[in-house]
This record gives C-alpha cells, structure tokens and sequence, in this order.
C-alpha cells in the first residue's frame, strides 16, 4: 500500500484569516479518509489545495507523490472533484456535461460514448440523460456532479460535503456509490459534518477544528474516545421509569441519565448490551414508545475534545 | 510515505486522461465554445437584445437624422449602417463580460480549473462562444436596413469583409471585457463599466454626423478611436470608398487590442483562484 494523497503543516491564510493551521493529512491508496469538521473549520479550505484550486501559504500537499503547488497539471489527471455547489451546467443535459468533461479531459471520441453510458447508468441517470440539468432533482445534481467527476478514471477522489442538504434515502445512496468507488481501488476524501456519515464510510478520520487536525484515527477509536453509544430507552408509562432505569443500570453498569423528560440514556459499551435489554425489557412486560442505539453526533465529539460546543452557526465557510 | 515520491503512475490506470494530443488548447476552447453556444440556443432570450438593437437604432437613427442630414432616410442609411454594424458588434460583445463574470461563480469552473486544460481555453471559448451574436445582429441590421432602402454597392466578397472586420473589433473588445468580467465581482456592475468604456467608443465617431462639424478635441479623439476607422473602412466595403488605411489601422487595432488585453484577463482569471 502507498500513499494516495498527504499533507505537512498545511498553511493557508485569508487576509489575517487562518484557514489551515499546518494541517498533516494521509490516505492509504484504496482507502476513504473521512474529514470531520463544523463550518469554518477548513474542510473545503484544504479540499480547495488539494484540488489545486487554491494556493498555500506555507507546507506541502502531494497527490501520488507529486507536489500540487509544482506540478499542478499532473496532479489534476489524477483527481475528480465533487465539490459543495453542484459542479454542472444547468442549461447542459446530463449527457452534454458529462461528453464536455470528457472532450476536456482528451478522451476519445469512442470512449467519451462508453464512458457517459456506462456513468449515466451506474448512477442511474439514463431516463434522465437528455433532460437538461435545471429540470433535475437536487440528488440527481449530485449524482451527475460525482459521475462528471468519474469521466477521467481518476484514482483519487475529493468529494466536499457530498451529502448536505440530501434527504435519508439519497444520502444512503450516494454513500452506496462512494463504497463502490473503494471497491473498484478508488481513494476518497470525504468530507463532512455528520459523525455517523464519516462512521458509515471511513477507514479513517481526521476531526478538524480552526484549521487544525485535533484527532485522528479510525471511526472506532475515535468513539472510544468520545464514548461510543448509548441506548435511550422512553417507556410509554411513567410509573415504569424506575423498573427501566435499574434495567439499564443492571445491564450497562452505568447511571441512567434523562436527557429530556420521560426518557432515560445510558452509555452502552457494545452493541450485545443493546440487544439484551430489548430482550429483559420484553421478558418484563414493559412497553415503550421509544427505543434506539444512539451515536454521539458531532457535537458530541467535539465537547468530548475540545472541550466546547462546535460554533457552527458563529463561523462561516471562506469562499475562495 | 517518502517512497512514494518515486512510485510510478500505474499504466493504464489514468492512460486514458493522460492520453496527449496535439491542439488541445485549441480543441478544449472548442469545446468550451460550444458549451457556450448550446446555452445561448437554449436561453433565446440571450438573443432578444442583439435582435432587437439593430431595428430599434436603424429606424430611429434613420427616421431622426435622415431626412435633416441626407434629404431622406434611404440615402442617410447608406452612410449609416455600415457603421451602425461595427457599433452594435461592440455592443453585442458586452455579453461576453457579463457570462464570464456569472460563469466564474459557479462550481462548474471550480471544475474546470481542478482539469488538466489550458487555463486560457475558458476564456478563449467566451469570445468563440458569442460569435453567434454578433452573426445574428449583423444579419437582423442587414434584413432590416434592406427593407427601408439601404443597398450594398460593392460585391458580395467585400461586404462579408466589412461584417468580419466588424466582428474581429467586437473579438477584440470582448477581450476587455473579460478581464472586467474577471476582476469584478458582480455581472450587473461588468455591464454597467462594459457600457461605460463602449459608448466613447462608438458614438464618439463619425457614426451619426460628418468629423468636420465637431470641436478639435473630439476631432482629436477620433484619430485615436479604433471604431472610427472600423466604421470608416466597412463604408468603403460596403458602399464604396478609401479601404486600405482603415482596414489597415483597424486589423492593427485589433492585434493590438487582443495582444494587451488576452494575457491580462487569462492572468486576472489565473489569479482568482
């Protein structure tokens, strides 16, 4: 295994802004590295360098070993790039933009026909090919944005926020392409700012916060740090709360919490616990209106770092 | 992590992208350009001004000026639209800014430039990519103008020159207005100073009335203006007259013209990354 993409002691500054504050990356060939940030943390900042859309202002980041900053041309043969805003032309059809790419990036003229049917149909947009894109649903969008992204076979892929501002299903369905993607050698950036996406794709994770990487490793030692999960249990009868929290307690070794009225958390160091207390609770007889297996969400993951909340509704993303 | 440093790129892999070959600047603007065109065809709304123009300051030039400046209306037009052909390809060339400046918001060139392609090939497929309009106001003035009178009185070859010479000065133009398009944030504000920069251009000329009824300074302006001799050598085109030196001055203008201003957009587009 060799290194896809990395970066030394990324630096890049907006004014007396800074973005990256020496930001060290690395993604094994084949692999999904997952950034996890708020807003304004320097997610697009460093997708932007990477991409060489962006200049640093200090550090090195190399793709395949080739420095973005120096050989900029060979490294963009080498990468697609799905970024935050949809990255295709609303007045083309699906089929125009993905045959521009694909002139754009030299292909033949037979190829650029294999290669638009072929996308078009894994990501099942082939009713839609000669619809223009204006007409498209906004998931859709985003699949034509990462297929335009695929014309060139390119091993490494950046995909920004790919998910925001999908509804459920369509996030589960662009994750199954990013898996497929993996599956067929591709390496992923993925950025983004749910914890259970970065946990659902990832072999690694970096956390960033104020440009920097507070945290790495993989989605299961990075719960461990955070502390996992926990199960939240809300009875549907309030007279059964303590029956329910001495269950939970019996079971998890852990002091019940109530989070919110009529409903009661425990930390649960592995999912076996979870599934013994939904077989105790059904032994007891006792009835509930809810019952889940929670992940910490990323706030939860940056109190537990950095000890304060994320501010994501104080900062915004530098456009660039 | 250092070893990778010397790995080579896996053959076959990204062979396809990598693939070279030759005039790709020139194809990748091509490309470009007919993105461009496939836009204007599908928002024909695009075209509504460049149509429009031509009828609009025809008939009210014409039927204002004529009959005091000419005796009558027909007459004047001869004097008149040749002219009015290199003022309206200037102002066709406007729209190049603005779809440049609205174009570079958007993620899809965010796209372009994350591409292994020239990084002039967006800018040169702007310019390529209007020629449509600069076609369809040159062939509405003409229709238009015909009806109320106005009569080629050359041959066919040197007219299509006189419409070429018009369309290589709007080129020309639509390089300046790149670079606007390229430094400026907002498309609204590239038109307002596109439009600032083309009416000294083209209404400080000869277009309306003869040089010699005008005060020394304006005279003085127009011996630098390049539309004066564009204006003056689509005249001797298209209805007769001096050709040589104007079309002379006008070609040096437009080498001119795209020798300063191409690099300096293809920079300014460079460095808003």
């Amino acid at each position: 295994m060799s290194t896809a993409f990395e970066t030394e002691g990324l630096v890049k500054r907006f004014g007396d802004f800074t973005a990256l504050d020496g930001v060290d990356l690395a993604a094994e060939e084949g692999t999904v590295l997952g950034v996890l940030g708020p807003n304004g943390a320097g997610k697009t900042t460093m997708v932007r360098v990477l991409a060489t859309l962006l200049r640093p202002d200090g550090g090195v980041a190399r793709v395949d070993g080739i420095d973005v900053t120096r050989r900029p041309d060979e490294v963009r043969r080498r990468i697609g790039l799905t970024g935050q805003f949809a990255s295709v032309d609303d007045d083309l059809t699906g089929l125009e933009n993905l045959q521009l790419i694909g002139r754009l990036l030299d292909l033949r003229s037979g190829e650029i026909r294999s290669r638009t049917k072929r996308l078009l149909a894994d990501f099942d947009l082939t009713d839609a090919a000669k619809r223009t894109v204006k007409t498209y649903s906004g998931g859709m969008r985003r699949r034509l944005d990462l297929a335009a992204s695929l014309m060139g076979r390119p091993r490494t892929v950046f995909l920004d926020e790919p998910t925001t501002g999908l509804d459920p299903v369509k996030r589960e369905e662009l994750w199954g392409v990013v898996r497929k993607l993996v599956a067929d050698g591709t390496t992923v950036l993925l950025t983004t700012q749910y914890l259970d996406e970065a946990d659902a794709l990832a072999d690694a994770i970096s956390v960033f916060d104020h440009g920097r990487v507070i945290a790495h490793g993989t989605p299961a030692e990075l719960k461990r740090i955070v502390g996992g999960q926990s199960v939240v249990v809300r009875p549907s009868e309030a007279a059964s709360m303590d029956a329910v929290g001495d269950l939970l307690r019996r079971f998890t070794g852990h002091e019940p919490e109530s989070p919110q009225r009529g409903v009661l958390a425990v930390p649960a160091d592995n999912e076996l616990v979870f599934t013994a207390i939904v077989a105790e609770l059904a032994l007891a007889g006792i009835g509930v209106t809810e019952l889940s297996l929670r992940l910490p969400d990323l706030d939860d993951v940056f109190f537990k770092l950095t000890g304060h909340v994320t501010s994501n509704d104080q900062k915004t993303e530098v456009p660039a | 992590m250092t070893a990778v440093l010397t790995a080579p790129a896996a053959p076959g892999l990204d062979a396809p992208a990598a693939a070279k070959r030759p005039f790709a600047l020139a194809r990748h603007s091509l490309a470009l350009a007919r993105r461009n065109l496939i836009k204007t065809m599908r928002n024909p709304e695009q075209l509504l001004d460049v149509t429009l123009q031509p009828i609009i300051f025809t008939a009210m030039f014409g039927f204002l000026l004529g009959g005091a400046l000419a005796g009558d209306t027909a007459a004047y037009l001869q004097t008149l639209v040749p002219a009015l052909m290199v003022m309206l390809t200037l102002f066709a060339s406007i729209q190049s800014g603005t779809n440049f400046s609205t174009d570079l918001k958007s993620g899809l060139f965010d796209r372009f430039r994350s591409m292994p392609i020239g990084r002039s090939a967006p800018l040169i497929g702007a310019v390529l990519g209007d020629a449509i309009r600069y076609v369809v106001t040159i062939v509405v003035l003409l229709g238009f103008s015909s009806i109320l009178g106005f009569r080629i009185e050359t041959d066919p070859v040197r007219a299509l020159a006189a419409c070429l010479l018009a369309i290589g000065l709007g080129f020309a133009l639509s390089w300046v207005f790149l670079l606007l398009g390229a430094v400026m944030k907002e498309p609204g504000s590239v038109q307002g100073i596109a439009f600032l920069v083309t009416f000294p251009l083209t209404f400080g000329t000869n277009l309306l009335t003869p040089v010699d009824s005008m005060p020394g300074w304006l005279q003085a302006w127009m011996n630098v203006n390049p539309s004066v001799y564009a204006m003056d050598a689509a005249r001797g085109l298209m209805v007769g007259g001096p050709v040589g030196t104007p079309v002379a001055v006008t070609l040096a203008w437009i080498a001119g013209i795209i020798a300063v201003f191409a690099p300096l957009a293809v920079a300014a587009y460079r460095r808003r990354t």
